[in-house]
């Protein structure tokens, strides 16, 4: 993991050797520009009149935020914002709690059938949500589970993906501090919770950030098991309000707009952590 | 009272003392596994049994299920649309995976090499990757509107080329829908690519170096082969994507989900529709089992392809 710091050597190393240096830099920076255009181009459209929308400039000539007071002002956004948090903090808290439970047991204690286990719970990694979707709505149906926050949240309470990385992380804390927590005489469950977790920050940050922005932008699971207004998460409300709106492109734009603008704020601010934990879980799951 | 509680709590403390430090460890290992088994078994290995028997049944919700043997799987493989339908999953998946894993190699290795505001233009590839693909979805539709709406033929307008008909034409409208889906995918593959580029020892560059390899070998000898792991996990993971492409589909053709005639239909929105639509829960269950089967043939290959290089 070291090596994915760069020795300043290699880089320097590298850029003798090519010459065109601001050609390349200068097409990197159009693709990137490219790259963003369908989020400026919604923005831009956002703060337009539906007058103006046929005016494609990028920079609106009278921009207005009468499309966002007229989205938000009747509560829905919010309460699909509400719900979208909700969801996807909690389903995150789970499975940093759940699945480095379980990885560091499988990391760090011996007993019979570990192998197992561990094999057991690697090969749902194989089985397509999709596959289970008809037996969970069934379940749900059934149990009274529909159309509520724990009938859209059970199924990711806990995941391979998450428990297979914190194996790997928890395999590389050292047993000497862990039995050095034991002979100081703290019972399992603090020295996991107290000892060993504050050693794999940077794994349960990687777990995280993927599991929160899984759950935030999910649609499949949320589409199926919702049908009441009140309860949809932010992708299924954008997209039943944008099929609503029909051809009024400035509202769907200001919706969709709103449902980005959290993620790229907390993206502006977490940036290292974030590009950190995609390379990290990119790399060990 | 209290001498009747401490008796209570001392039975137990007893026993626990008397163990010795492995079996506690032992019972600790399982306390924290009892509630993950518990989850694992009912919410996951129970309905992966339940989808396949369900495959078998003519169950519609309305009426309990029935064991039809496999009368669904007959049906499926005799219906027309099931083809057609697969053979859009694989058009996404054959188009989807070698273009955007050869945009992202090629700007990977470039960006790597970049000092200057590396950390910006990082992040304009990457933006995409944040983003909601059900709201992203209305803004390409949005951009693939005639003109005078769409900002695409607008552009193209302009430089006198004709209109296009993107998602209303049947041969155009795969290829637009899939262009999203390989827009707000590449800033992933990008970082795994430089995180992979990175990893690579100095030592192999300048060993290939002193023996006088020219640019282009060094990266065809040294480069991408070393780099095969992180290739061969972007390979998996994105083909797994695009087989199980559904938000972009569902979002950019909501009239008719799929179309036009159903040119764009992928597997998932199939089974979507089968079971969520016209309820025949069954049916869409053995629909499921093939979606699964595609995707243990392309992990099984990812083991298969791991393993020679060993």
């Amino acid at each position: 993991m070291s090596a994915t710091t760069v020795s300043p050597e290699l880089s320097a190393n590298r850029r003798d050797i090519r010459p065109g240096r601001i050609i390349v830099w200068t097409l990197l920076f159009i693709g990137g520009l490219i790259m963003i255009t369908p989020l400026l181009f919604m923005f831009s459209t956002s703060l337009k009149t539906s007058g103006q929308v046929y005016d494609l400039r990028l920079i609106p000539l009278a921009p207005t935020i009468d499309n966002y007071i007229k989205v938000l002002g009747d509560g829905r956004f919010m309460q699909w914002f509400f719900n979208s948090t909700l969801i996807a903090v909690t389903v995150t808290l789970s499975n940093v709690f759940f699945d480095s439970m379980v990885g560091y047991t499988l990391a760090k204690f011996q007993f019979r059938g570990r192998y197992f286990i561990f094999l057991a719970i690697l090969s749902t990694l194989m089985i397509p949500t999709e596959m289970l979707v008809i037996p969970w709505y069934l379940m749900a149906s059934q149990l009274g589970w529909l159309n509520s926050y724990w009938g859209i949240m059970f199924p990711g309470m806990m995941t391979a993906f998450g428990t297979f990385l914190m194996k790997q992380f928890f395999e590389g804390v050292p047993d000497d501090f862990l039995e050095a927590a034991r002979i100081d005489g703290l019972n399992e469950f603090t020295i996991w919770w107290k000892v060993a977790m504050p050693m794999v920050v940077p794994a349960i940050s990687a777990l995280a950030i993927f599991t929160f922005l899984g759950n935030w932008t999910a649609f499949f699971w949320p589409l199926i098991v919702t049908t009441s207004k009140e309860l949809y998460t932010l992708p299924v409300g954008i997209s039943s309000f944008s099929a609503e709106a029909s051809i009024q492109w400035e509202l769907i734009m200001t919706g969709a707009a709103i449902g980005t603008i959290p993620t790229l704020l907390v993206f502006l601010l977490l940036q290292r952590y974030i590009v950190r934990g995609v390379m990290l879980a990119g790399l060990k799951g | 009272m209290t001498t009747v509680s401490a008796i209570s709590q001392a039975g137990p403390v007893r026993f626990w003392d008397r163990l010795n430090i492995g079996t506690k460890r032992v019972i600790w290992a399982w306390g924290f596994l009892a509630l993950p088994i518990i989850f694992y078994s009912v919410i996951r290995f129970y309905p992966t049994f339940q989808a396949f028997w369900l495959s078998l049944t003519n169950w519609d919700l309305l009426r309990p299920a029935q064991f039809i043997g496999f009368a669904n799987y007959q049906k499926m493989f005799a219906d027309p649309l099931f083809w057609k339908v697969f053979q859009n999953t694989f058009l996404y998946l054959i188009i989807g995976t070698p273009l955007s894993l050869a945009i992202s190699f090629v700007i990977a290795f470039y960006l790597d090499r970049v000092r200057f505001m590396h950390g910006f233009i990082r992040a304009l590839y990457f933006l995409p990757f944040l983003t909601t693909a059900a709201a992203m979805g209305w803004v390409w539709r949005w951009f693939y509107q005639p003109v005078p709406i769409g900002v695409i033929n607008g552009f193209l307008s302009t430089f006198g080329i004709p209109q296009q008909p993107f998602l209303r034409s049947v041969d155009q409208a795969l290829i637009s829908i899939l262009i999203p889906a390989i827009w707000a995918g590449l800033g992933f593959q990008i970082i795994i690519f430089m995180a992979g580029l990175r990893a690579i020892p100095n030592t192999f560059y300048e060993a290939a170096r002193i023996d006088g390899l020219g640019e282009w070998a060094i990266l065809r000898k040294i480069t991408v082969p070393l780099l095969k792991p992180t290739t061969v996990f972007l390979v998996v993971f994105s083909s797994i994507g695009f087989l199980r492409i559904f938000d972009q589909v569902y979002n950019m053709t909501t009239n008719d989900p799929g179309g036009p005639l159903n040119s764009t239909k992928p597997l998932v929105l199939m089974i979507y529709q089968t079971a969520f639509s016209s309820y025949q829960m069954g049916y869409a269950a053995a629909q499921t089992v093939v979606l699964f089967t595609i995707l243990l043939v392309v992990s099984l290959l990812q083991l298969y392809v791991l393993r020679e290089k060993q």
